[in-house]
C-alpha cells in the first residue's frame, strides 16, 4: 500500500519511517532553497509561508507567469548539500518536518531531524515534467524579489513522488551510509590504474 | 543578406534550437541511457531509470523544458576562418538566449556578482559563455549548446601537481571528484578530464572532454586506454543512477589533453548530469543549417 503523508504533518505521521522507504506528499509544498535558507536562518527574517508541520522543497521551478496566473512548467529537486550549512538551524527555526531535495545532507541536517522530528527525502533528479505533474496548482508567491528559482512557490500538491526516505526522524542517514561504502571501494578500483600508469612518464 | 539580417535569421534559428536541446536529448545520450538501464538490477534503480524516461517523454509530449535547471548557456563554437558572418554571432546568442527563455521558456538563472539580482533573461556579464575556436580554410560555423546546470558545475575542480606526484594524482583526483560531490550530480554522468599544465586550460580541456560525442575516444592510444580504464574503474565502486548503490555512475570518461609545462601535471574535472544537454549544429555561408548530428529526423 502506497504510504502518503499529508500536510500538517505530526511527529507521530513520520517517526515509524525508516531511510530507503519510499513515500508520496498530498497537501501544500513549498519551494525553498540558498536564498530562503538565508533570509530566514542569517537574516533572522521571519517567512512569509509558515513552514510548521509543512513541507519544504528544494527546488526553483520554471514558472510561465501572466497577469491572469502562475503556471508551473518544470519543476525538480537541487541539490540538497548546499542547503547543509543552514539546514539544521531551519528545521529549528521554523518546525518543518519534511524537507525534499536531491543527493546527500550532512551530520548537522541528520542531528537536526532526530531532535526535532523531520526527514529529509529524495525526488528523483532532472525529473521536472514528471514532478510538475504532480502539482494540482500554485497557490501563492512570496519573495519574487529573489528571482524565479530563489522565492517561496507555494504549491498544491497531489500524492506527489516517489520520495525515498534519506534521512529518517531517527538521525539515520542513507546517503552518509553509501558514502562510506563507496570510499572503501575506492582504493581496490583506483589501485589497478594507477599501477597500469606508473611507467608513463619513463622514456 | 546583409549583417543586420544574418543576425536576426541566426537568432531566430539559435533561440528555436535552444528551445528544442532544453526539451529532447541528444540520440546519442538518450541511446546510452538506454543501454545502461538494461546492465542495472535493483528494484530502486530501475525505478529511477523509469522515472527518467516517463519525465523525458512526457517533456517532448508537453513540450517543457525535461528538466527545471536550464543551467546557464554556453556555446562552444568551431568558426571557419572563411565563414562570412563571424562578426555577428555572439550578438545573436545573446538575442536567442534572452528570446528563448522566454518562448522556450527558461528558467530565470543568471545573476550578476556585486549586483545580486536575477536578470531575468538568462544574459549578463560575460553570459551566454562563449568558447571560440578558428578552423583555417573552413567556411562553416559549427556551435555547440550546452545548459549548465548548477547540480554538475558543483563537483568541477581543478589542481596542479608536481611531476613527482606522476600520472596516480590524475587517477586519484578524478576517483574523488567522482566519488564525493559527483554523487549530488545526477549520474549517470560523462566524466571530463583534462590533462594540462596550469588549472585554466585543464579546466577548459575537461569541459571540452565531456562535450565530445559519446563513442569518440581520445587521439592517443595510452589516453583511450586511460579513458577505458577510468570508466570500468569509476563503474566499479558501486554507484548507481542518482548516487544511489548501482552499477553505473558514468556514462563514459572522455580526456582531452594539451602538452604539459615539464614541471607540472594539471587535472580538470568536469562531469555533467545524465540530462546531457548538448546539441550540436552546423551553419554554411548562406545560414542554412543542420543539427541531424545531434538529433536525427527532427525538426525546429
Amino acid at each position: 500500500m502506497k504510504k502518503i503523508l499529508q500536510t500538517p504533518i505530526k511527529d507521530s505521521d513520520i517517526i515509524d519511517l525508516h531511510i530507503g522507504d519510499i513515500i508520496y506528499l498530498t497537501g501544500v509544498l513549498v519551494t525553498g532553497r540558498d536564498d530562503v535558507h538565508r533570509r530566514v536562518v542569517r537574516e533572522n527574517l521571519t517567512s512569509p509561508y509558515d513552514f510548521n508541520g509543512g513541507a519544504i522543497f528544494h527546488a526553483g521551478p520554471i514558472v510561465k507567469e501572466t497577469e491572469q496566473e502562475n503556471i508551473l512548467i518544470s519543476i525538480g529537486p537541487t541539490s540538497s548539500i548546499r542547503m547543509e550549512a543552514d539546514e539544521a538551524e531551519f528545521i529549528k527555526k521554523t518546525g518543518v518536518k519534511l524537507i525534499i531535495g536531491k543527493g546527500g545532507m550532512g551530520e548537522r541536517t541528520a542531528q537536526a531531524c532526530k531532535e526535532f522530528k523531520a526527514l529529509h527525502c529524495l525526488f528523483v533528479g532532472g525529473a521536472a515534467v514528471t514532478a510538475a505533474s504532480h502539482v494540482e496548482k500554485i497557490l501563492a508567491c512570496y519573495w519574487r524579489e529573489l528571482g524565479m528559482p530563489e522565492c517561496e512557490w507555494v504549491l498544491k500538491v497531489n500524492e506527489f513522488g516517489p520520495l525515498i526516505v534519506n534521512i529518517d526522524a531517527h538521525g539515520n542517514n542513507l546517503f552518509a551510509q553509501n558514502k562510506l561504502k563507496y570510499a572503501e571501494n575506492k582504493a581496490i578500483c583506483e589501485e589497478p590504474i594507477i599501477e597500469s600508469v606508473k611507467d608513463y612518464m619513463n622514456i | 543578406m546583409d549583417k543586420h539580417e544574418a543576425k536576426t535569421k541566426l537568432a531566430n534559428i539559435m533561440e528555436k534550437f535552444i528551445g528544442l536541446a532544453c526539451k529532447r536529448l541528444p540520440d546519442d545520450v538518450y541511446a546510452k541511457l538506454k543501454e545502461l538501464r538494461e546492465r542495472e538490477e535493483s528494484e530502486i534503480q530501475k525505478v529511477i531509470y523509469d522515472t527518467y524516461f516517463d519525465n523525458l517523454d512526457k517533456a517532448l509530449k508537453l513540450n517543457r523544458p525535461a528538466c527545471q535547471d536550464t543551467g546557464l548557456l554556453h556555446f562552444y563554437i568551431n568558426c571557419g576562418s572563411e565563414f562570412k558572418y563571424i562578426g555577428i554571432v555572439e550578438a545573436a546568442l545573446r538575442e536567442a538566449v534572452a528570446n528563448a527563455t522566454v518562448s522556450a521558456p527558461l528558467r530565470q538563472n543568471a545573476v550578476n556578482y556585486f549586483e545580486e539580482r536575477n536578470t531575468e533573461d538568462n544574459t549578463g556579464e560575460r553570459m551566454p559563455w562563449i568558447h571560440w575556436e578558428i578552423v583555417p580554410d573552413n567556411d562553416e560555423l559549427e556551435i555547440c549548446v550546452y545548459f549548465a546546470g548548477a547540480g554538475c558545475c558543483l563537483p568541477g575542480r581543478a589542481q596542479v601537481f608536481k611531476p613527482s606526484d606522476g600520472y596516480a594524482a590524475i587517477i586519484k583526483y578524478v576517483f574523488d571528484a567522482v566519488s564525493d560531490l559527483g554523487l549530488n550530480a545526477c549520474p549517470p554522468f560523462v566524466v571530463g578530464v583534462g590533462l594540462g599544465h596550469n588549472v585554466e586550460n585543464a579546466a577548459v580541456l575537461s569541459k571540452m572532454a565531456y562535450l565530445r560525442p559519446l563513442g569518440t575516444t581520445h587521439a592517443h592510444p595510452k589516453g583511450a586506454k586511460l579513458e577505458r580504464d577510468l570508466l570500468e574503474g569509476l563503474n566499479s565502486l558501486g554507484i548507481g543512477a542518482q548516487g544511489l548503490p548501482g552499477k553505473q555512475v558514468a556514462m563514459e570518461v572522455h580526456v582531452e589533453s594539451s602538452a604539459r609545462h615539464t614541471a607540472t601535471i594539471a587535472v580538470g574535472v568536469s562531469v555533467s548530469c545524465y540530462m546531457h544537454r548538448r546539441g550540436f549544429i552546423k551553419f554554411n555561408n548562406d545560414l542554412e543549417f543542420d543539427f541531424s548530428k545531434s538529433y536525427k529526423g527532427v525538426s525546429i
